[in-house]
């Protein structure tokens, strides 16, 4: 009986908190549908018949920002970016852990320590390395992502890594499989648990990225979606509220389609990934 | 002949991007720091010039101080509410999931959308009392706190419930059988087996909290008058929004770099040091 009484309090608890959790993205939604100016004095109020403005915020702010060019260029980099680190840094790992040396051991070192250094340190000297080499296009970054997030993904693997029993590795190289063979055929397909793990972390980090694309890419040719919501702010202090509003609920709209779609492996994966890191 | 082979194949291309991304950037970034520049490749030596300035202007240590304010407020208030609800999510109660799956979306929100959704609504709270964000600093302190709660709760709340469900149920129920209170249980039980869970949850709030950047730049951009700059944001102020510090911009860069290098440090010594 005095359970029952706690879990009902315990309910109400919860129910309150996630009513405060999901009001953000709902009063953003409501606002995203009233005119420019009913939005900052009164957030609060739901749209009425002097507020109420359809589409137009939308119509505005996508116009403004080339949101469906962001979202291309934004797609692509994660993509391309997400894959290239999942297999870079597998290979890499693997290459380490089975080839013990004083050269490898201390590539693994340095890995680990870029773990630790915030981007500020690199953040000048990189986009100056970036433009030189022309690398400032929605292909060029993707090397770059591969290099700074190459720490904790090769970390990451790595781990994983020594527990695969080596045995099997072996009867493929008796077997006649050469190293990469081995490596493709046998090895990789026994890292997918971690390979999620890796592929979810990096992709929410490059989606949601904006320093390093912001600084690396040329500005006026290629926004992702965090850089065109800034540049919805402008230079001059005034924002097209409406505009603003539209963009934000464009910019979580996939990210909690997908997050719906495949949340148990995300919650699991970033939960796996927080617990080794 | 193969064995270079497979090095070009497996380590070449990840550790070229590596060099070109990290290794390169950052012992360039650790040279320049001790010069006057302007486009990396005009660099005269200064000696510690840079870093005279860096801790002579109050500006990178009132960043500091903020920064750490708002870091041991955030880590606090995360951890206690995560854990709450993760005590919560625990009991089996009805619609477990479904609370779950709420608490942890913020986390996948990008900092500078989550920026200014709060900003309109803690705009929306002042507005009545002709107030607005950057009236005052504490309005921003606290924006930005409620703003990193509303992120991080959900994903330390995840790490806290895979601790709590590795708590062997028997110890529990023994412990129920002797007669202690849940209270009792909770200190004595319950907290004693989840404490890597803790550790884990204090440092990535705390190294998060700390390298803040997104949401501090849509949130309250520094204001009013840079009262509200946490480091980061200072050090990118320094670089982009003043001609002819960037020295003073990387001197100050190596030494957030070196505070977080630190924090790292103790953390890896209390987890070993558990682990041995």
């Amino acid at each position: 009986m005095k359970r029952k009484t706690a879990d009902v309090i315990i309910f109400l608890f919860l129910l309150v908190m996630a009513v405060i959790f999901v009001a953000p993205v709902f009063i953003i939604v409501m606002n995203s549908f009233k005119g420019r100016f009913f939005i900052s004095d009164t957030p609060f109020k739901l749209p009425d018949e002097t507020s109420f403005v359809g589409l137009e915020n939308y119509v505005s702010g996508l116009a403004k920002t080339g949101f469906f060019s962001s979202f291309g260029y934004s797609l692509l980099i994660t993509v391309l970016s997400v894959a290239v680190i999942v297999l870079g840094t597998s290979m890499t790992a693997w290459y380490i852990q089975r080839h013990r040396n004083a050269f490898t051991k201390t590539l693994y070192y340095a890995f680990i320590f870029s773990m630790i250094v915030p981007f500020q340190m690199v953040m000048f000297t990189l986009s100056t390395l970036a433009n030189r080499l022309g690398l400032s296009n929605p292909l060029g970054i993707v090397p770059i992502y591969l290099g700074f997030g190459a720490g904790l993904s090769v970390f990451l693997f790595s781990g994983f890594i020594k527990s695969v029993p080596i045995s099997i590795e072996e009867a493929a190289a008796i077997d006649g499989c050469s190293e990469s063979k081995t490596f493709f055929s046998v090895v990789f397909p026994m890292l997918t648990p971690i390979a999620v793990t890796v592929a979810i972390l990096n992709a929410m980090w490059i989606w949601n990225d904006y320093l390093l694309p912001s600084l690396v890419l040329d500005r006026m040719k290629y926004k992702t979606i965090p850089v065109a919501v800034q540049s919805l702010r402008g230079s001059y202090g005034s924002v097209d509220m409406g505009a603003m509003m539209a963009m934000l609920v464009l910019s979580i709209l996939p990210i909690i389609i997908f997050y719906l779609t495949s949340q148990k492996q995300i919650i699991k994966g970033v939960a796996a990934g927080a617990v080794k890191g | 002949m193969t064995k270079v082979k497979n090095f070009c194949i497996f380590l070449l291309p990840t550790l070229i991007c590596f060099f070109i991304a990290f290794i390169l950037p950052f012992f360039m970034g650790l040279f320049l720091s001790f010069t006057d520049f302007r486009t990396v490749t005009d660099a005269t030596f200064v000696g510690l010039k840079n870093y005279k300035e860096v801790f002579s202007g109050g500006e990178f240590l009132s960043s500091l101080w903020f920064t750490v304010k708002f870091t041991v407020v955030s880590v606090i208030s995360v951890n206690l509410l995560a854990f709450l609800l993760a005590l919560g999510l625990t009991r089996g109660i009805k619609g477990t999931n479904l609370f779950r799956t709420v608490f942890f979306m913020p986390n996948l929100i990008g900092g500078i959308v989550l920026g200014y959704i709060w900003q309109l609504i803690i705009n929306g709270i002042l507005y009545p009392y002709g107030q607005t964000l950057l009236s005052s600093a504490n309005y921003g302190f606290l924006g930005l706190v409620v703003l990193m709660n509303w992120q991080m709760i959900g994903y330390m709340m995840v790490i806290y419930i895979a601790g709590l469900q590795s708590v062997p149920e028997d110890i529990i129920e023994a412990a129920h059988i002797d007669g202690a209170s849940g209270w009792m249980r909770l200190k004595k039980i319950i907290f004693p087996q989840i404490m890597p869970s803790v550790t884990i949850c204090t440092f990535l709030t705390l190294t998060n909290s700390f390298k803040l950047f997104d949401q501090n730049y849509a949130l309250t951009d520094g204001g009013p008058s840079g009262k509200t700059k946490m480091l980061a944001l200072d050090i990118y102020k320094t670089f982009y929004n003043k001609v002819g510090s960037e020295g003073v911009g990387q001197a100050k860069a190596v030494v957030f770099f070196i505070i977080v290098a630190v924090i790292a440090l103790l953390q890896l010594y209390l987890t070993r040091d558990r682990e041995a």
